[in-house]
């Protein structure tokens, strides 16, 4: 931890690229406490202000998350083009609500704001993986073809 | 460099390496070597051709045709065909309905552009900066040096150039450098933080030709006296960031970044910092704020970024857009940028169209261009033939304009007039039967995801008018609701403290001028009944 940390001057506008680094290598994709201590210590500041500074950004996670993140996108561009059932299809195929985790600890379900990929609406990213165009179909399509990837790993 | 016969470009953004773009790529270069045809033919990588949600796209210079929808299991024949024998693959638009020939020039998101900004996306391998040098990157800064261009006299071309940010507000630039305060130490920063629902043509500009953007850093710092700039690009972009910080490498390598640009007495060096999510840092000193490691509050102004900006010194603050002008205008002049556009906006403007057209995309037209046109020539009409309902332009922070509005020419000035904006540049458009209301609440939604917090018009004004539209969506809300809905944004466009909590006046308002019966009619019952 603390040689990534040394990868930048220890200077407060290096924060946020401090905090995703740290994100990153967590096998479980959140800022831990002691991460966030160590980062605290290393520019000199307190606790409470680097986390008060990290939980105002939507990318940052505090609670452990699943293997995969997935990310619909809950724009209107996408909502317009049926993002809302994609939504619920995820709901009820993963059972979990936004913000849960599948009880194998396989995915996270998240939504975000718009991804920029509006022409192939609607659009979800899976870790950093976009997919678009999607269908209720290939909804079941994806997460199997990535349970049995998983699996086999 | 060895001339080849022909030339095909593959499209590479982040929609077309979610079809595959890589692997056609690599089947396209050993098709050619199995034709013999290595020493004909040279397959290139470039930016986004233009056409978005149609999977791989290629291009074929100099025949000047496309193919849409490209796999693998095409790539041998159009290889054999088109560029073994010369014959135009059309029969596959046939028996393959997802590969279409498109001739460049012709209808559609490929209709003959006045690209400025684009000029360069599409047709480069935006990895390589012999590339961008061969199309013209750098010739601006090559002019102030040639010519011993003061920096007055680069913010005087820009001045006279009339051109105005194009991230949303339309402030002159020129006017934006000159208010820079004096001081040894200041900034340059490029907005890339872009958030704006159904926007995504920065991410395109940094994808296709990062350079550009470069260069116009450096004349903005020369211009300005700053001597380091920062571009703050969305956590989401990956790609974006990854060629980004390719192209600030090898203008480093070259002399083009660092001490002495050009054995010159500019100075100028550029780092990349990247969000983490928060729509809000779109609003300029947010955007600083972030950039300083902070919360994305905004502050409030004055003073101005120019005044006192990032880590306190003078800063100016400009959009990809805008900084991707500023290089063509200091190579070209001032008067050849007004031949562009109308008098008052000269230039271009780079939309995204979305929604219910035939063909979504990316596209440049001059300043003026009216919606029309916009969508009925390069956005090749409505989708399945439908009737148009109403754009939303501008995104969130944008209004609706519906059928009588079509031909009111794309400007900041003419479309204030409307009481819409040009914001952003998403046109995001509308099928008869699409619910204003449902899209109204997913922006109300947005907004109040969106908004930070810091002050209560907006932390809890959002929070209300989500509120009342959930009611009014459902069914169980009264007239009341829905001029609460417009009482209650009014207040918040008088007394937010930044842009987000001032704009959803604009979506609700143009929502229920054009469309307010279908507002009425989720209302079942009126006060007075209920009372």
């Amino acid at each position: 931890m603390q040689r990534l940390l040394e990868r930048y001057p220890p200077a407060r506008e290096h924060l946020l690229e401090m905090l995703h680094d740290l994100q990153d290598q967590n096998p479980q994709h959140y800022l831990s406490d002691d991460a966030m201590a160590a980062v605290a210590s290393y520019l000199g500041l307190t606790l409470s202000d680097v986390k008060g500074t990290a939980s105002f950004y939507s990318m940052f996670s505090f609670a452990p998350r699943g293997r995969h993140i997935i990310r619909i996108c809950a724009s209107p561009p996408c909502q317009l083009l049926g993002a809302t059932t994609i939504q619920a299809k995820l709901r009820e195929k993963l059972h979990v609500a936004v913000g849960e985790t599948t009880a194998d600890g396989a995915f996270t379900l998240e939504t975000t704001s718009c991804l920029g990929v509006c022409g192939v609406a609607p659009a979800m990213m899976i870790d950093d993986e976009v997919y678009g165009n999607l269908t209720p179909e290939r909804i079941e399509v994806i997460i199997d073809k990535m349970r049995r990837e998983d699996e086999a790993s | 460099m060895k001339l080849v016969r022909s030339h095909v470009l593959v499209g590479i953004d982040a929609d077309s390496l979610l079809a595959g773009a890589r692997q056609v790529e690599q089947d396209l270069i050993e098709a050619v070597a199995d034709a013999g045809l290595t020493d004909e033919v040279r397959v290139l990588e470039t930016g986004s051709l233009g056409l978005v949600g149609q999977g791989v796209v290629i291009a074929v210079y100099p025949d000047r045709i496309m193919y849409a929808g490209v796999t693998s299991n095409n790539v041998a024949e159009i290889v054999q065909e088109h560029l073994l024998k010369g014959r135009v693959v059309q029969r596959l638009a046939v028996s393959l309905p997802t590969v279409k020939p498109i001739r460049l020039g012709g209808i559609g998101l490929t209709h003959e552009q006045p690209r400025v900004v684009l000029q360069n996306c599409g047709r480069i391998d935006p990895e390589s900066l012999n590339e961008a040098i061969a199309a013209g990157a750098y010739q601006g800064i090559a002019k102030v040096i040639e010519e011993s261009l003061s920096p007055q006299d680069v913010v005087q071309i820009v001045s006279d150039s009339g051109l105005r940010g194009r991230g949303g507000a339309g402030f002159p630039t020129g006017k934006k450098w000159s208010f820079t305060a004096s001081g040894p130490e200041k900034y340059v920063v490029c907005n890339a933080d872009e958030g704006e629902p159904g926007t995504f043509k920065d991410r395109l500009i940094l994808e296709g030709d990062p350079h550009r953007l470069i260069e116009g850093m450096i004349l903005a710092g020369y211009a300005i006296g700053a001597h380091h700039g920062i571009v703050y690009i969305r956590g989401e972009y990956a790609l974006s960031i990854e060629r980004m910080q390719n192209a600030i490498h090898q203008a480093y390598d070259q002399g083009l970044l660092g001490e002495h640009i050009l054995d010159s007495a500019i100075s100028f060096s550029i780092s990349i910092t990247k969000g983490a999510g928060a729509y809000v840092c779109g609003e300029e000193t947010a955007l600083i704020e972030s950039s300083e490691g902070k919360r994305g509050f905004p502050r409030l102004k004055p003073p101005f970024p120019g005044a006192v900006g990032l880590h306190g010194k003078p800063t100016v603050v400009n959009n990809v857009e805008t900084l991707a002008n500023v290089a063509p205008i200091v190579a070209h002049g001032a008067k050849w940028f007004h031949t562009l556009g109308t008098k008052t906006c000269p230039g271009t403007k780079v939309y995204t169209i979305l929604g219910h057209v035939a063909t979504p995309g990316l596209i440049e037209t001059e300043m003026g261009t009216t919606l029309r046109e916009i969508i009925y020539k390069y956005g090749g009409g409505m989708r399945g033939g439908k009737r148009f309902k109403a754009a939303l332009i501008g995104g969130a922070a944008g209004a609706f304009v519906a059928e009588d509005g079509l031909d009111i020419p794309m400007d900041f000035d003419s479309l204030r007039e409307y009481a819409a904006v040009l914001g952003s540049g998403a046109i995001l458009v509308l099928e008869e039967g699409t619910s204003i209301v449902e899209l109204l609440r997913g922006i109300l939604h947005f907004f109040r995801h969106e908004s930070c917090g810091q002050c209560a018009p907006c932390r809890v004004g959002t929070q209300r008018l989500v509120e009342f539209i959930d009611r009014i969506s459902l069914g169980r809300g009264t007239s009341d609701d829905l001029d609460l809905l417009v009482d209650v944004a009014a207040i918040m466009r008088d007394t937010s403290f930044c842009p987000l909590g001032q704009s959803p006046i604009l979506p609700i308002e143009s929502a229920l001028r054009d469309f307010g019966t279908e507002f009425r009619a989720r209302i079942r019952t009126t006060t007075e009944q209920t009372a």
